[in-house]
């Protein structure tokens, strides 16, 4: 990407988890960082996500769940993106991941995994160091 | 030796801080070093504290206070299908837990079925699956209603909670007098931090003041709403705002009750609040004094309360889930124990001590029976419940509750101007603050002016994490069978009698609660009640503010 664009990223709440305190946090730290942040609100289908992709076309997803339902929802949300040949753009999870299951997130095309604890400068370079593009 | 050494750094870095820190409380409150007797000399002890049981209840509102029974030991548990939380509510009774306290997975939150779409993943995960009252009548079996009580974090869907508790009462040859709990049904504070909403707030309102004027007449022993603070600190605020916030909510919800016409000495001590209590040991104790002191003199000075029952502040509390930390988190049951004091040295009329791996997964038995036990030692072993409100007269204290309410007031004011609380969350007052506050707060956890062992300081080389409890998936496939089976096996004609009744209903002003109570026994599911009021009172939508 050229030098002169703001990295843009997208932050979102799949599933009917409500707990958005760590999503927004995260939200704000990006922007302070330089980057355009879009923030999805909470409730978020697959379906939504991919639609805020292609609609806003950014460098970056982060995607925070803490109710547990991620082994769900992070499959559907990247056979979504496959079907759309959506390839060049870092997806990461975080929240509430248990440890056992980040090999089958990984094997899936996720990255990140943060949980709590986790300082904003810690996911500002997350972001940097694994853009695809 | 590598261990002295350690010791030695660490005591070094210690030291380093102590001589730079500010001293302010988490909500950003200037500490002095030392409090006199000047601090206090304005406080009259009959005017602003009176002894226990009496006005403005400052000091606690029973007089015997934990002399006459401790307070009331109450995990929230809920996770899976309603028979295997029903084996973990049976576990704790026997571990000598004195009553319920019910977590719904998040369909059942926001009133939608186990079968839509949108609960892929989430079936069971955070609490328990609850779809119609067969999965109520298991959760409760072999429990005596009449014996227990029973408290529900349920918001938007809470009429139908209730009336699935009352007819689950009915069902076990109970009257619904005889039933004492609690149901949460506080959907200010969802608009605010919580976000379990469903519907507008207008039509939300309508139906918490159903709920009130249904239980004042008919359910008598029920507390019709916990007024809560505790999710509003969790989502960031500082606890004055958690103070300012919750009570302002009390204060709408009183105020729609009068509009509809019911008397305050009626239904006012039927209300209760729930707290958070966050690390800061003094402030936490300060906070519920001064939440006692605010509501008993606008119970009595702004709304004409007369019977003091209607003046009395009570709470439960629940300790910081935010406050728990992933690395080494068996530090936890410290964090919780103080945390559990300051709700016991504040004077809570009962207790949810969180349990130490709560910040990587749903508790075990093992950290559920630690977080237990830990209230019990509180209770059996410290000394702390032999008298009433022993910290009393701290120049400090005393000093401290004093401030929060002051800067409660600030912000009650601010609520005012903003046209009261519905128009505030409209324009995202609350929001905004809260969102605000909690970035201030990770700021300063990240440069280290706020501390948290062995996250930003003191930090483990390595760190294993304890054994975790999972759901398995199965619970989803079990619970989806169950849903079938009961859609089958109900008399569907009558489902969809009561529902056209209450989708009339809904349409004009009748109080819906009898109409709620005749749909969930012909076992109309929690998805079909609220996907009829959708379509009578429609959805809310936020902003998404960050």
């Amino acid at each position: 990407m050229s030098k002169e664009r703001k990295i843009k990223v997208i932050v979102a709440k799949p599933g009917l988890d409500g707990h958005d305190r760590g999503a927004k946090v995260i939200a704000r730290g990006l922007r302070d960082a330089g980057m355009e942040v879009i923030y999805t609100g909470i409730h978020q289908s697959p379906e939504d996500i991919l639609n805020s992709i292609i609609q806003e076309d950014p460098d970056a997803v982060l995607l925070s769940i803490l109710s547990g339902a991620h082994n769900a929802l992070c499959p559907k949300i990247m056979e979504k993106l496959k079907e759309n040949n959506i390839n060049d753009i870092l997806i990461a999870v975080g929240g509430i991941i248990p440890e056992e299951d980040k090999e089958f997130l990984e094997k899936q095309g996720l990255k990140g995994f943060h949980g709590p604890g986790t300082n904003i400068k810690t996911i500002v370079n997350f972001v940097k160091n694994n853009l695809k593009r | 030796m590598t261990d002295s050494k350690t010791m030695k750094d660490q005591k070094n870095e210690s030291n380093k801080t102590s001589n730079q820190r500010h001293y302010r409380n988490l909500s950003n409150i200037d500490i002095k070093r030392l409090y006199t007797p000047q601090d206090i000399n304005e406080i009259d002890y009959d005017r602003d504290l009176g002894d226990p049981g009496q006005y403005p209840f400052t000091r606690g509102v029973y007089e015997n206070m934990y002399r006459g029974r401790f307070w009331t030991m109450r995990q929230f548990a809920g996770f899976g299908t309603a028979k295997q939380t029903n084996e973990r509510f049976k576990f704790l009774i026997d571990h000598g837990q004195t009553g319920l306290s019910v977590a719904f997975h998040f369909p059942t939150l926001y009133g939608i079925e186990s079968c839509d779409e949108k609960s892929l993943g989430e079936i069971g995960k955070v609490g328990v699956a609850i779809d119609t009252l067969k999965d109520m009548e298991v959760l409760f079996d072999g429990i005596d209603l009449s014996k227990i009580s029973t408290s529900m974090t349920i918001n938007g869907p809470a009429s139908i909670l209730l009336a699935m508790y009352i007819v689950v009462g009915e069902k076990q040859g109970l009257t619904p007098e005889q039933l004492r709990g609690t149901i949460q049904n506080d959907i200010l504070k969802e608009y605010i931090a919580q976000k379990s909403w469903i519907f507008p707030p207008d039509p939300s309102m309508r139906l918490i003041v159903d709920s009130i004027e249904y239980c004042t007449n008919h359910v008598p022993q029920w507390y019709t709403i916990s007024i809560s603070g505790y999710h509003i600190r969790e989502a960031g605020s500082t606890a004055v705002q958690e103070l300012a916030f919750t009570l302002a909510d009390g204060f709408a919800y009183v105020e729609a009750a009068i509009k509809r016409g019911l008397d305050i000495d009626d239904f006012a001590h039927r209300l209760s609040f729930f707290f958070n209590s966050h690390n800061n040991f003094f402030e936490e104790i300060a906070k519920y004094r001064a939440a006692r002191k605010i509501w008993a003199k606008r119970m009595k000075n702004k709304y004409g309360a007369k019977k003091p029952e209607s003046m009395r502040l009570r709470f439960h509390t629940q300790t910081a889930g935010v406050s728990l930390t992933a690395q080494e988190s068996e530090n936890n049951i410290v964090r919780v124990t103080l945390q559990a004091l300051a709700g016991v040295l504040g004077g809570t009329q009962s207790l949810h001590t969180n349990s130490f791996d709560e910040a990587l997964c749903l508790p075990t038995e093992k950290s559920v029976r630690i977080a237990l036990r830990t209230q019990q030692i509180i209770a059996n072993e410290s000394g702390v419940a032999d008298t009433v409100d022993p910290l009393a007269g701290s120049y400090y204290l005393e000093w401290l509750t004093n401030k929060m309410e002051e800067e409660a007031e600030i912000y009650f004011n601010k609520i005012e101007k903003l046209g009261g609380v519905i128009p505030a969350i409209k324009k995202n007052f609350f929001q905004i603050e809260i969102a605000n506050a909690s970035y201030k707060y990770q700021k300063e956890v990240d440069s280290k002016e706020r501390i948290v062992v062995a996250v930003n300081k003191f930090q483990p080389k390595s760190c294993r994490n304890p054994e975790i409890l999972r759901i398995d998936e199965k619970v989803a496939e079990d619970q989806l069978n169950i849903l079938d089976e009961m859609k089958k096996s109900r008399n569907n004609e009558a489902v969809e009698k009561t529902l056209l009744k209450l989708n009339k209903a809904a349409k004009g002003d009748e109080n819906l609660m009898p109409y709620i109570i005749d749909a969930v026994r012909e076992y109309a599911s929690i998805g079909e009640i609220i996907a009829v009021l959708k379509d009578v009172f429609g959805i809310y939508i936020e902003d998404s503010i960050f």
